[in-house]
């Protein structure tokens, strides 16, 4: 139809759209990919000693991964994601805890929880401004780590659930002390569901809400059901931060409250802006650098420490607003100028 | 007080109304810079501390602290807001949230190493202790103070909005700040002003609150969520939608401990929440 | 009657201002139908009520006969109405193709799929091309929105709308701040399309309206003021009167 509106010239350029595509991501892993992942599967045999952190850093990084299909990807700021985390975490704690040791099962239920507890929470979220939605996580997250302190019975309250035993990985592998299990089953589940984010985000489905968050009302305009789709990608990263969840709390063998407490849903939130938001390996790298970091620090008292993280917030914000990944892009494109 | 009807009711409004003095600045922050200021509950605390200190070290009389504490609170926003803050009128609220979220770290962190973690005593004057009768209801007599105080400076407040140069300057900023700035109004400086006046009513209120909700570093996260819901639920921009909020939250909040304390905080959330739907803007558009 | 979309008293109010009142027009199939009026008219307000972007305070619009008042907007764009604005509203990281892809996908129900990539949907970049070619957009195809000179986020903001496949096309000043030569190409491209797809279009250039509307109508002051074919409404004192003054002497083929 759109031809019709033109007669006069017939496309001149027959062989130009194969090369012209090929700036579109087409889903082929690109060399610098490869390395990222290689070097995590390198870090196994490299770093045996620092499997339980390493394990760590890889799954607070898929959490900081599905922050970033809720915040970076369709512009929904959420200060209570840890809500997501922490019922992951608790269902696949509380099953480990009364009788069922089967992780994997675990993980689905744990993945499907936190999905229905996100899309029930999307209807709350998706609608209203800015404001609402901060108030609104901000309220979920308070809720929920106030009901698992109250139902202390339960969940042990704030001295943590304990007693989760789990049983051999596929019968075979038994996590051990030294985090070596822990470490390849973080590893293989997390690259497993980046895989999958990393498909969804370059989908019609996941350009739409990098169309929505610039433009909600051209996306409405092009058709698209935007609230709708919103709801879709909470739902989504609440799914993944519960597994996300349920991954420390099988790998610890242990679920503190501080699961879902606004200290985790800020630190994560920073983790991602680190990283650089809306920029797939964003989250990933913030919680490695975040967390090498708290590490290096562990010797010094949580109050320097909150101290600092409020430091870095406010630098971050006022002078490197695009994250790591963001000043590398830049820096490269500069380089690249420079080149020519 | 069993069951006494009329005193829990009384009790929620003293809540209530500290909600509103401590929140008020962030609704004229939100509406007229559109700042999301998380750290709003960071000047409360800092209030709250002046007036510690005061009583504690230099022996002031409580009611000569609190002004004090307004004051203090005012510099400080006055001096943030002019070196920081205003960098991020035009921010992303992601980028506003993370900052001011630094801000709130940074505060608890100092308020840790300056006073220590546990919870600050403070002695109220005689005069302000104890319950008087009435009507056969008893009544605190620093919840009376608190609601007296708040009424007189709500009344204040709408004098200075509706009647000064200054409130139709600020009324005509939040209207349309590019008109305004058109018109050769100094945008910045009634944001500056704007944001001090916020800040320093946070800092009293903190004063104030130091009996009701304590005080201890945590307190800006502790009731972060308090102050956006009056906003929220209020109406960014306006003065009395907050304050009807405020009102609504505390009085629903005391009466839901104490009548069903196993519910605790959730029945009146829900009820915020339910009001967020119900008003996706806030019962009160703008300044009013 | 064979209006495909109409209006009966529709009215925009923003506090005690009409910004539209009583509004009552009809678009018959197929026509080049301008809708023109001093600025701040409230023409582009009587867009946003027809798409749904913003809600009428009173007053009923109507497609194909069918109340479609409170309609979601995107439903809206399901039925054929699609729009332009005026101020550019694009995504600015996205790339022009990339762009028309998610609206050829929307229209074809695939805009939610979420396993496999937009680049790998070959039917909707060959369509989204061959929209972009018609607007000689084809060689910016894989240009950062945000980098499209002025001109041709104009371009873009059209080929978004075409892409939906429109029965109903309105245009808010479709030649703004396009060069004059292109304006007219544009305009010309656009009143080519077939006669299924029915035109409303704002432009201020009198050249323009002139030359491209078949039926005209006036707002002022948020209602409708006169509505006519162009020698109509070129005669209509009280349209003269409207623009004397407002156009420079020449410009219109009015004055
Ligand atoms: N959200 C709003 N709140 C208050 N007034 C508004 C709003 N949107 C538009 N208006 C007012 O409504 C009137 C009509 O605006 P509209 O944009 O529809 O005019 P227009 O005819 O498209 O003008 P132009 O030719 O300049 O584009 C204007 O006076 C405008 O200031
Ligand atoms: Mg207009």
């Amino acid at each position: 139809m759109a031809g019709s509106a033109e007669r006069r010239e017939p496309p001149r350029r027959a062989a130009a759209p194969a090369p012209r595509r090929g700036s579109l991501s087409d889903g082929r892993w690109r060399p610098l990919e490869v390395a990222f992942w290689a070097g995590t599967l390198a870090a196994y045999f490299a770093f045996p000693a620092w499997h339980v952190l390493g394990s760590q850093i890889l799954i607070t990084g898929l959490f900081a991964v599905s922050l970033d299909i809720v915040l970076g990807y369709a512009g929904i700021v959420s200060l209570g994601h840890a809500a997501f985390f922490g019922v992951g975490a608790y269902v696949a704690g509380l099953l480990a805890a009364n009788g069922w040791h089967e992780p994997l099962s675990a993980l689905g239920a744990a993945a499907l929880a936190a999905a229905v507890a996100g899309y029930l929470a999307s209807f709350l979220v998706v609608r209203g401004t800015d404001l609402t939605r901060l108030t609104v996580t901000l309220g979920i997250g308070l809720m929920l780590w106030e009901a698992a302190n109250r139902a202390s019975s339960i969940t042990g309250g704030v001295d943590g659930l304990s007693g989760v035993t789990l049983a051999p990985i596929l019968g075979r592998w038994t996590f051990d002390l030294r985090g070596d299990v822990a470490y390849a089953y973080a590893l293989v589940v997390v690259f497993a569901v980046f895989t999958g984010v990393r498909r969804i985000v370059s989908s019609p489905f996941g350009r739409s809400l990098v169309g929505i968050r610039e433009s909600s009302t051209r996306m409405a305009a092009i058709g698209a059901p935007v609230e709708r789709r919103l709801r879709a990608a909470f739902t989504l990263g609440a799914a993944i931060a519960g597994i996300a969840g349920a991954l420390i709390a099988q790998t610890t063998q242990f679920v503190g409250i501080d699961a879902l407490s606004f200290e985790r849903s800020a630190e994560v939130l920073v983790m991602l802006v680190l990283g650089g938001a809306g920029r797939l390996y964003g989250g990933l790298v913030g919680a490695l650098v975040f967390m090498v970091a708290q590490n290096g620090l562990a010797g010094i008292d949580p109050v320097y420490w909150q101290f600092w993280l409020g430091c870095l917030l406010v630098v971050v914000v006022l002078f490197f607003r695009e994250g790591i990944l963001g000043g590398a892009a830049n820096l490269a494109a500069r380089a690249r100028g420079r080149r020519r | 007080m069993h069951g006494d009807f009329i005193g829990v009711v009384f009790d929620g409004i003293a809540f209530g109304s500290l909600l509103f003095v401590i929140a008020v600045g962030l609704s004229v922050t939100l509406g007229l810079m559109n700042f999301v200021n998380l750290a709003h509950g960071s000047f409360a605390m800092l209030g709250g501390y002046v007036c510690v200190v005061l009583m504690s070290a230099l022996r002031v009389p409580f009611l000569l602290t609190l002004p004090a504490a307004f004051v203090a609170a005012a510099a400080a926003g006055l001096v943030l807001e002019r070196t920081l803050y205003r960098r991020l009128y035009h921010a992303s609220p992601l980028d506003q949230v993370l900052f001011s979220i630094g801000v709130v770290f940074i505060s608890i962190a100092g308020a840790t190493y300056v006073f220590g973690s546990s919870q600050q005593p403070v002695r109220l004057p005689g005069y302000l202790q104890g319950q008087v009768r009435v009507a056969g209801h008893d009544f605190g007599v620093y919840r009376i103070f608190l609601v007296a105080v708040v009424a007189l400076l709500t009344i204040a407040l709408e004098y200075v909005i509706r009647r000064t140069r200054f409130g139709s300057l600020l009324r005509a900023s939040v209207d349309h700040a590019t008109a305004a700035a058109g018109l050769g109004i100094d945008v910045g400086r009634v944001f500056a002003l704007a944001f001090a006046l916020g800040s320093g009513l946070a800092g009293l209120g903190g004063g104030l609150a130091i009996d009701v909700l304590g005080l201890d570093p945590t307190f800006p996260l502790k009731y972060m969520v308090d102050f956006l819901l009056v906003v929220a639920v209020g109406g960014a921009g306006s003065v009395r939608g907050p304050l009807i909020a405020a009102l609504i939250l505390g009085v629903f909040d005391v009466a839901g401990k104490y009548y069903v304390p196993e519910l605790g905080g959730f029945a009146v959330y829900a009820l915020m929440i339910a009001m967020l739907l119900r008003f996706p803007l806030g019962l009160h558009g703008r300044l009013g | 009657m064979s209006a495909v979309l109409r209006t009966a008293g529709l009215s925009k109010r923003w506090g005690a201002f009409y910004a539209n009142r009583d509004v009552s027009v009809a678009f018959e199939q197929g026509a080049r139908h301008a809708l023109i009026g001093p600025n701040g008219a409230g023409k582009t307000t009587f867009i946003d009520l027809l798409t749904g972007t913003v809600a009428p305070s009173a007053g009923r619009v109507y497609l194909d006969g069918d109340d479609i008042t409170t309609l979601a907007p995107h439903r809206r764009v399901k039925r054929g109405i699609a729009r332009t604005f005026q101020a550019s509203t694009l995504f600015p990281s996205l790339t022009v193709l990339e762009s028309v892809m998610l609206a050829v996908c929307e229209r074809e129900g695939r805009g939610g799929a979420g396993w496999r990539a937009l680049a790998s949907e070959t039917a909707a970049s060959s369509e989204a091309l061959a929209i972009l070619d018609a607007l000689h957009l084809g060689a910016e195809s894989d240009s950062t929105t945000r980098t499209l000179a002025y001109g041709k986020q104009r371009l873009l903001e059209i080929a978004l709308a075409l892409a939906t496949r429109p029965r109903m096309l309105l245009l808010d000043e479709p030649a703004a701040g396009i060069p004059a030569k292109e304006s007219v190409e544009v305009l010309g491209a656009i009143a080519r399309l077939p006669r299924e797809v029915t035109v409303v279009f704002i432009e201020h250039d009198m050249d323009l309206v002139f030359r491209f509307a078949e039926r005209i109508t006036v707002l002022v002051a948020g209602s409708v003021l006169a509505e006519g074919a162009p020698d109509e409404i070129a005669a209509d004192p009280r349209v003269r009167e409207v623009y004397l003054g407002e156009i420079p002497q020449g410009e219109a083929p009015l004055a």
